[in-house]
């Protein structure tokens, strides 16, 4: 594959569920290494434009091309884990320790033996300073940690593009912060990522560019000091103006 | 000794101490006479039914002199290996079950090697070089035998018909319901009425099996409809947002239903699966409709025999307790085999 400078693009993207229009006419081409932020009020199709990159839904019009060839039946297999996800819920294994959460996919997908997938699990973890809780379950941690070892879960997969569907929202305000710091931190690692989420705060310090979706379609995209200072539509400038409050 | 909450709920109030006394009433009065009947009043020496003449309690001479026939039905002794090369050889697979390290090596015992034993046990000619017929297989080894494998085989069975019918493309799901509704509409009795009267019609010129061998099979088409729709309950139970991580992670669907879904689900429903597991090894005793003299079939036989009429109670009694051991066994064993997290 030649070297592209561009990850993703979608051209005149458009989804339905039965009646209902998730998506209609989405056109985006995210650069490698590039952080966006999308955000709109809840059913304006954020979720679903990241689901669609890593073909956790599929689309009806259309074309997308990640890392320069399109998404198509046969590519559902071929991207697995070089696009890594954080869910909302975390969705982390129950049944396993936080150690074999991170380790199942690289020894069972990348063929990694078990000693070099714990050894980097260990990395890992210690990037997301819950490096003591290796053998604990999921079940007995915060919800800031259990959401950072889903972080480190992704991450073991080496993933290029890392794709956040409201990280922060099923948490407590307290460990909100912890979570978007270990995001901040891996901004810096050079990783193509997209996160939906409300923390505009964290949005204006994080991302090159902002979108703002409503009704299945982008209605703005700019960088963050320009969307947030000076939104040229009404509806984003609503969007805001509620959350402020 | 009782701790004070204890005696405090029990006679704390008027009520409470009445329904205590009554309790105690019963259960002691119950217990004094069980235990003469089946102790103090019993009787345990002796050879034939002469020594029982006299006895107000039980006799157990019966259940002495008839336990051989109890255990092995009405199999020769010089073919007892057969019987006792089929209990060492499932103790040993079972058992390596319950530890981690010989886990893998158990499942092959189990499932490979077991089914193998079996048909060495079944078809094995002996020292005379005649065709062995399991219609003397009996006892408790019949018993045994029939239960070990309808709920070993059940298990995968039906988790292969769950995940058919939840997840398999059209014409798999089609067979897998149809599968499903057609065996658990019908009684088991009728299975194996039909495995012991019809197949061999439908089975190609040549081909002969086992009467043993075509129930078993029945049993186990039975159990494993019944043990998929428990499964499948399970399988509705793991949260969707488990397969789509797994996707996202880039394990295919096969490792994600063997590393993810399949563990929580499994232990999610292993209270219903250790139900059916029981009632499993009792609905074995319907092989007597067919002429095998199970365990209960061997009991009940020995009821008639002329030498020994009248000792019904103490037949079905001891079956009584042989069957709770067993059930009670089964219970205890399955919740320590935990399905889920033998990983990396």
């Amino acid at each position: 594959m030649k070297e592209s400078k561009v990850d993703i693009e979608f051209k005149q993207v458009g989804k339905s569920f039965g009646s209902f229009i998730a998506l209609r006419d989405i056109n985006l081409t995210v650069a490698k290494g590039e952080k966006i932020v999308i955000c709109g009020p809840s059913g304006s199709g954020k979720s679903t434009l990241i689901r669609l990159i890593n073909q956790l839904e599929d689309f009806d019009q259309g074309e997308i091309q990640v890392f320069g060839a399109p998404l198509t039946l046969k590519t559902k297999s071929r991207f697995r884990g070089e696009v890594g996800m954080v869910f909302q819920q975390f969705n982390l294994f129950p049944h396993l320790t936080v150690l074999e959460n991170i380790t199942l996919a690289p020894v069972q997908v990348k063929k990694l033996s078990p000693e070099v997938a714990q050894k980097k699990a260990r990395e890992l973890l210690a990037l997301v300073h819950i490096e003591d809780q290796a053998h604990k379950y999921p079940g007995f941690l915060s919800g800031g940690q259990q959401q950072r070892v889903a972080i480190a879960r992704a991450l073991a997969m080496e993933p290029k593009i890392m794709l956040f569907d409201e990280p922060t929202s099923a948490l407590d305000p307290e460990m909100i912060a912890e979570v978007l710091e270990v995001m901040s931190d891996l901004a810096k690692l050079g990783m193509t990522m997209l996160c939906v989420t409300h923390e505009m705060a964290f949005a204006r310090m994080f991302a090159d560019r902002v979108i703002f979706m409503e009704k299945g379609q982008i209605v703005e995209i700019a960088p963050p000091s320009e969307f947030f200072s000076n939104p040229k539509t009404d509806r984003a400038k609503e969007f805001l103006s509620k959350l402020q409050h | 000794m009782f701790e004070k909450s204890f005696i405090k709920a029990c006679f704390g109030s008027l009520w409470a101490s009445v329904l205590s006394l009554l309790f105690l009433g019963v259960f002691g009065l119950a217990f004094v006479k069980l235990s003469q009947w089946m102790v103090i009043d019993a009787v345990f020496t002796g050879t034939t039914s002469e020594a029982c003449r006299d006895a107000t309690g039980a006799c157990w001479v019966f259940v002495r002199e008839n336990f051989v026939f109890f255990m092995y039905g009405m199999l020769e002794e010089k073919e007892y290996w057969r019987a006792q090369g089929f209990v060492v050889g499932a103790l040993v697979s079972v058992s390596l079950l319950f530890f981690k390290k010989t886990r893998p090596l158990g499942l092959w015992l189990n499932f490979l090697g077991m089914p193998l034993l079996a048909l060495g046990i079944i078809y094995n000619p002996g020292a005379e070089g005649v065709t062995w017929d399991t219609d003397t297989y009996g006892g408790l080894f019949l018993t045994l035998f029939v239960a070990y494998f309808g709920i070993l085989w059940a298990l995968p069975v039906g988790t292969l018909l769950a995940l058919g019918r939840r997840s398999g493309p059209p014409v798999i799901k089609i067979f897998c319901v149809l599968w499903i509704e057609v065996w658990r509409g019908v009684p088991l009795i009728t299975v194996l009425f039909m495995s012991s009267v019809m197949v061999p019609y439908f089975l190609p010129e040549g081909v002969e099996l086992s009467k043993l061998t075509r129930a078993m099979v029945g049993i186990v088409c039975f159990s494993g409809a019944y043990m998929a729709e428990v499964i499948r309950g399970g399988l509705q139970g793991v949260q969707s947002g488990q397969g789509e991580v797994s996707r996202a992670l880039g394990l295919t669907w096969f490792q994600s239903m063997r590393f993810v879904v399949l563990p929580q689900a499994l232990q999610m429903v292993s209270p219903a699966i250790l139900n059916n597991f029981i009632s499993l090894f009792k609905d074995t005793t319907l092989v007597a409709i067919i002429g095998m003299f199970d365990f209960l079939g061997a009991v009940q036989a020995a009821t008639k025999n002329s030498a020994w009429l009248g000792y019904s109670t103490e037949g079905y009694v001891f079956a009584a307790i042989l069957f709770w051991l067993f059930c009670y066994g089964i219970s205890k064993l399955s919740r320590r085999l935990n399905p889920a997290g033998h990983l990396t």
